[in-house]
């Protein structure tokens, strides 16, 4: 049942509104029963497809972790019985994330998982790793304890040779936990959710065709 | 902040870790035990998914 | 119209077969709830490493002659970071492979002058010591060879110091002002003097600690706390972490082009090894478009494995 309202305002929408052109646009590539589907391919039936959520999940128990702990401020989980064991969650997430996700990338390589138009898909995937790595070493960064400390000086080598080093100074403190609690984080959860978007849009890739295999 | 003094008796390591790191040593290759076990439980756990019959979501049937 | 020739390790005929119900926010529950317990239980069986800081104070208390001398290179321009070069000073040669030097194209951004920022403004803060601030005014108007005569002496002596409660004492020699500036130094830090005038900046808290980590880096006393620890550039150390706990592995790549000749004696390593992790990277990122590598997983058939199920119904 529409009401009055509703008529009137689908009356006034015209297709040169940039807010119109976005949610057909929108609709076309991702309407809502493929964004959030009830049924898969028959195909999906093996325990190296829940690599990819485990990753998703262990990165929402990061972020959570890294939510209180900077509630509390960089101190916190020196002088504090909960703040150390809540860093004990975030570091073990943290290993927990790439040890999944590793087994993530694993399985898509053997799937082949970048065929048929699903290539932006793998490359956001490969962009989602670096971004992560960036994110794990500016947290080592903003330990201030000894690992820190020691990380700082051996890290500052490397990226200085490549002339980063001089806007990406990792010997200071304040730059490395901005970057660490700010942008990576950003970054990541963007990245990520532009790949799990690809791959709703695109599908589960399908398995190789059985005249194709081994020719 | 009721249960994170509830946690407390929790947040000493059952397990010490905090111990000198035991490595290992083989032609050119220098690995501490606890990031090889961690290779090594990734290799498994990528095998014991390939391996063991999926009865989830999408097993039916 | 033309279109390209089927090729199975790029394309693939979209899907028209069977589906099966597959609740996907079930599946999401499900893996945060197990990712959750099992982040719990390692929390709470093994906790987090948290080795302390190491403090400029600490360290001349525990090793005050290393202390002295590292000082010491800092005054006579000897140390890594005064041989260090961009971004921090013109010290050192620059790293650079095949005439690519990002290091010398950018420049000093962070400029640190060991002598001054180490040795001279700490002292120049010291209140109520004319003697000190004397010996470091006799210094900076002395010739570069007598300076240098001065450091060399006191450097001699320092190689053969002993401790005595904590002090550095050295056998007579013509160290000129040398000799006072460095103590003095020293002594400060052992005081927990030298954690104010470091930092880089007048602010009232600065959270930038690129100075006194650089100096700490100069000398063995730090260096050696890496090296017990297993964190060292030729031990693999950039994977690892304090205690037995596992560090960074996923670096396991980068750390191990380190042990490769020619790189490992290459004076510029760094450069070197980024270079092969970016030409890597970029391999890995573009995999769905190199021919012979998009095929290995059709030739290793891992997959066969994976869609068991379908390809049994297939047939």
């Amino acid at each position: 049942m529409t009401t009055a309202a509703e008529e009137d305002a689908s009356r006034l929408e015209t297709d040169d509104e940039w807010t119109v052109r976005l949610r057909h646009v929108a609709l076309e590539k991702l309407p809502p029963e493929q964004l959030l589907p009830a049924t898969q391919p028959a195909y999906v039936a093996s325990w190296i497809y829940v690599f990819g959520v485990l990753t998703v999940s262990a990165l929402v128990v990061i972020i959570a972790s890294g939510a209180v702990l900077t509630i509390f401020g960089p101190s916190w989980w020196h002088t504090s019985t909960a703040g150390h064991f809540v860093n004990s969650i975030h570091i073990w997430s943290v290993e927990v994330f790439f040890f999944t996700m590793v087994v993530h990338l694993w399985g898509k390589f053997f799937m082949a998982a970048w065929r048929g138009r699903r290539r932006a898909t793998w490359i956001t995937g490969v962009v989602a790793v670096l971004a992560a790595v960036g994110a794990a070493l500016t947290g080592y960064l903003s330990q201030q304890n000894f690992d820190s400390q020691w990380i700082s000086t051996q890290a500052k080598d490397g990226i200085n040779a490549t002339g980063a080093g001089a806007f990406f100074n990792v010997l200071d403190f304040g730059q490395m936990l901005m970057w660490h609690i700010m942008l990576l984080p950003l970054i990541v959860s963007f990245i990520v959710a532009i790949h799990v978007l690809l791959v709703r849009i695109r599908g589960v890739v399908p398995p190789f065709a059985e005249s194709s295999e081994g020719s | 902040m009721a249960t994170l003094v509830l946690l407390h008796p929790l947040t000493a390591a059952l397990v010490n870790l905090d111990t000198r790191a035991r490595v290992l040593h083989w032609w050119f290759i220098q690995i501490t035990v606890a990031n090889l076990v961690v290779i090594i439980l990734m290799v498994l756990v990528f095998v014991a998914a390939l391996l063991i019959p999926f009865r989830g979501p999408g097993s039916k049937r | 119209m033309t279109r390209k020739a089927f090729n199975p390790d790029r394309d693939v005929a979209e899907w028209n077969g069977p589906k099966v119900p597959y609740d996907l926010l079930k599946e999401f529950a499900i893996a945060m709830v197990v990712v959750t317990l099992v982040v719990v239980g390692l929390a709470v069986v093994f906790s987090s490493p948290d080795d302390p800081a190491v403090t400029l104070q600490s360290w001349a208390q525990n090793s005050p002659v290393d202390f002295a001398q590292t000082a010491l290179s800092e005054l006579d321009g000897s140390s890594g970071t005064a041989q260090y070069g961009p971004p921090y000073n013109a010290g050192g040669a620059p790293q650079s492979v095949a005439g690519i030097s990002p290091e010398r194209w950018v420049g000093v951004h962070i400029p640190v002058n060991t002598a001054q920022d180490f040795v001279f403004g700490p002292l120049a803060t010291l209140a109520g010591a004319p003697g000190v601030h004397r010996a470091v005014a006799i210094y900076q108007a002395a010739s570069d060879s007598q300076k240098a005569a001065w450091a060399t002496a006191y450097g001699n002596a320092l190689a053969s110091a002993r401790t005595v409660d904590g002090h550095v004492v050295v056998a007579r020699g013509h160290f000129g002002p040398v000799a006072l500036m460095i103590q003095s130094l020293t002594a400060m830090a052992e005081r927990g003097g030298l954690s104010g005038p470091l930092p880089a900046s007048s602010q009232f808290s600065s959270v930038d600690q690129t100075k006194p980590l650089l100096f700490l880096s100069d000398g063995s006393y730090f260096a050696g706390l890496g090296s017990a620890r297993n964190l060292t550039g030729d031990q693999w150390g950039m994977m690892n972490e304090t205690g037995n706990y596992p560090g960074q592995a996923w670096l396991w790549l980068y750390t191990m082009w380190y042990q490769v000749p020619p790189i490992k004696s290459s004076s510029s390593a760094d450069l070197l090894v980024w270079m092969i992790m970016i030409a890597l990277t970029a391999v890995l990122a573009l995999v769905p478009f190199i021919p012979g590598l998009r095929s290995i997983p059709r030739w290793t058939r891992v997959y066969r494995l994976i869609w068991r199920n379908h390809y049994r119904q297939a047939t």
